[in-house]
């Protein structure tokens, strides 16, 4: 098997303040390789988001890595200096965010923000990366990029900023991209728009992305592994097939039969009972137990391991 | 933008006139004139006060007066101390300079000391460094000015002798860079040191605001260095409250300086000011309450302008960007 591009180990990320700690992300293994796309799902509130963020160091002041490795090529990002993170940020591992409303800088203009990333890192003059950022423009569906350069991000709607985000994300060609929800926010016209957009530049690149979404229909689409998360632990991981054909968990039949599969089938869906509990108020055994039309005994007073029930496929349930 | 300013100045005329008018009535409501020296003197005859009453003009009505003095003042005539007997604009324009020199200097001072100070304890907030500064700040604020610039007067013009405790220059010397410098230093420092107070709050909280802002977490992640996440993208975006604080701030200078004026014996515009108001010199004070009036003013629509200069969303056309 190639090197992996991405290797997270055993990862908890924590808020701390002077009297608790919180976990948030308790204890997550994974691993992107090269060109592979996978996606981590869950609903709002399992960690998804903060996962992401401790890959890029970019937590909050109040969150820090407690525990674990983010290894990209080998090397360990957890505790790594600043100014050396900063080489790998936007060149070699770039990021996009759930808020393209707000994700901009509203005084400066489009071609800044866009062309500078791209001296710091590729070291080219002013008028090359006027060239380069035009180009990743018009290759993110702008067809004037020169006149979008000179405009302010508050004259652009949502869907135009987040293609302008991932024209960003792309421009220094990174080998490790992390999508945190870049549609949820966006109209649903818009988004099908933008995840073409994505998947089209993914084509087209050797790129590894990890792709979170709290949609599993997007990640059919996307991805070809896929990380389901629940209440800052991964409760299954497998191929993208074998998720939607023989899915394992509770949580992701549920996550499934609460997702249009086609058009014209809402009627059908059923939405998983309850919410997922806010980090500390997690139950002592499966932490889904309380939402599971299966639970048993045994799934309230112990918590599971993540086991491996086929090759390539792992659980986190007694009953798998 | 220059169409925008243009309006903010027109809009501004009437409400100058309307400061003056209450100015002036408010000037003439209080007890005593500027010949209460004389007719309150039992020993000066009557027909010698009214004829002076008339030499002044002050036994017409209050509007004739007021036409009197607006007429002279388009015409750029703000009519001749009562007591001097100097035009009041010779008496403006040789103080303005010594007001202007003490307000900038401090000013620029408490800018740069501010500033930097202001953005570290933003993005150190609560820290141990945060904590002191804003002991400080909070001793700063509350010192009146008058007090501090008695207490440095004492410890270093009377105590230790390093400094002169007053005025602009030694008496009979001629001028000289570093005499003039020596004569500033306690003065700036005392008006500074309240701005600076001010202002590292005023810049800390503009800056904690902008700090946690999505935008900023996008520059750190495009990888950009330590400072210009700081300054090109977090400070530019402080900068628009911090304009408008300044505008609003403008006229403060110069009540703030004509305390220290007083205390620090500089003949600047503050002292002629209060020299004016116990003497009841009336031209000499509307001269510079209207100064002061169009300083405010002004500060008001410079904070817009900037404000609008700094902010593209401020910007008033409307037309969408497609693409
Ligand atoms: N600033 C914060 N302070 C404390 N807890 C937080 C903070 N931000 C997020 N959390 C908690 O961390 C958990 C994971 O959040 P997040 O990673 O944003 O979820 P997701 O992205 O999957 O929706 C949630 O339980 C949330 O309540
Ligand atoms: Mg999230």
């Amino acid at each position: 098997m190639p090197e992996a591009i991405l290797e997270v180990k055993s990862l908890r990320t924590v808020f701390k303040d002077k009297h608790k700690e919180l976990t948030v992300v308790d204890g997550i293994d994974f691993e992107i390789g090269p060109n592979e796309v996978v996606a981590l799902v869950g609903e709002s509130g399992c960690g998804k988001s903060m996962t992401s963020l401790s890959i890029m160091q970019l937590l909050p002041r109040s969150a820090e890595i407690a525990e674990g490795e983010v290894r990209y090529r080998g090397r360990n990002l957890v505790g790594m200096k600043n100014k050396e993170m900063a080489k790998l940020r936007g060149r070699h591992i770039s990021m996009i965010f759930q808020e393209p409303m707000t994700s901009l800088n509203p005084v400066l203009t489009i071609g800044m923000q866009l062309t500078e990333s791209i001296i710091r890192h590729l070291g080219v003059s002013k008028v090359e990366a006027d060239t380069r950022a035009d180009e990743w423009l018009k290759r993110v569906g702008f067809p004037e990029p020169a006149r979008i350069r000179r405009e302010f991000p508050h004259r652009l709607s949502g869907g135009m900023r987040q293609r302008v985000m991932l024209a960003m994300a792309m421009s220094c060609r990174p080998d490790l991209l992390i999508a945190d929800e870049p549609t949820t926010a966006l109209d649903v016209t818009i988004q099908a728009q933008v995840l073409d957009l994505i998947r089209e530049l993914l084509k087209e690149s050797d790129m590894s992305v990890l792709f979170i979404t709290h949609d599993l229909g997007v990640v059919a689409e996307m991805a070809t592994r896929v990380i389901v998360m629940y209440a800052g632990q991964i409760v299954e991981t497998t191929d993208v097939r074998s998720l939607f054909q023989k899915p394992m968990h509770p949580y992701t039949k549920g996550l499934l039969n609460s997702t249009p599969r086609m058009k014209g089938d809402i009627e059908k869906l059923i939405p998983i009972a309850g919410s997922v509990p806010p980090a500390g108020m997690y139950p002592p055994g499966c932490r889904f137990a309380d939402r599971c039309p299966l639970a048993e005994a045994v799934c309230r007073a112990e918590a599971p391991q993540l086991r491996e029930v086929v090759p390539g496929h792992r659980v986190r349930c007694h009953l798998a | 933008m220059a169409l925008y300013t243009l309006r903010r100045l027109l809009n501004a005329i009437p409400i100058l006139i309307g400061i003056t008018i209450i100015s002036f009535a408010i000037i003439h409501m209080a007890p005593g004139s500027p010949l209460s020296q004389f007719t309150e003197d039992p020993t000066i005859k009557q027909v010698d006060k009214d004829n002076m009453i008339k030499a002044y003009g002050l036994d017409k009505p209050l509007y004739v007066q007021y036409w009197d003095w607006v007429s002279g003042l388009v015409r750029g005539d703000l009519g001749v101390s009562l007591l001097k007997n100097q035009p009041v604009a010779d008496l403006i324009l040789e103080r303005l300079p010594n007001t202007l020199l003490l307000t900038v200097t401090s000013f620029l001072l408490s800018l740069l000391i501010a500033i930097p100070l202001g953005i570290l304890c933003a993005v150190r907030a609560h820290s141990r460094l945060d904590q002191i500064v804003s002991g400080f700040t909070f001793v700063g604020i509350s010192i009146p000015g008058f007090w501090l610039g008695l207490m440095l007067i004492i410890l270093f013009a009377v105590k230790l002798g390093w400094l002169p405790s007053g005025g602009l220059q030694t008496v009979n010397a001629d001028f000289s860079l570093i005499d003039r410098i020596k004569h500033l230093t306690l003065p700036v420092l005392t008006m500074a040191a309240g701005e600076v107070a001010i202002w590292i709050r005023y810049v800390r909280s503009s800056m904690l605001e902008v700090i946690n802002q999505d935008y900023m977490r996008t520059a750190k992640a495009k990888g950009l260095p330590g400072n210009s996440i700081l300054f090109r993208h977090g400070f530019r975006n402080a900068l628009i409250p911090l304009a408008t604080l300044f505008g609003l701030a403008l006229p403060g200078f110069f009540a703030g300086a004509a305390i220290l004026e007083q205390v620090y014996s500089i003949p600047g515009m503050g002292r002629l000011f209060i020299e004016g108001a116990f003497q009841r010199d009336y031209p000499v004070l509307f001269a510079i309450v209207t100064v002061g009036a169009f300083l405010t003013v002004l500060g008001s629509i410079l904070a817009d302008v900037a404000y609008a200069a700094l902010d593209p969303r401020v910007n008033l056309s409307k037309q969408e960007v497609r693409g």
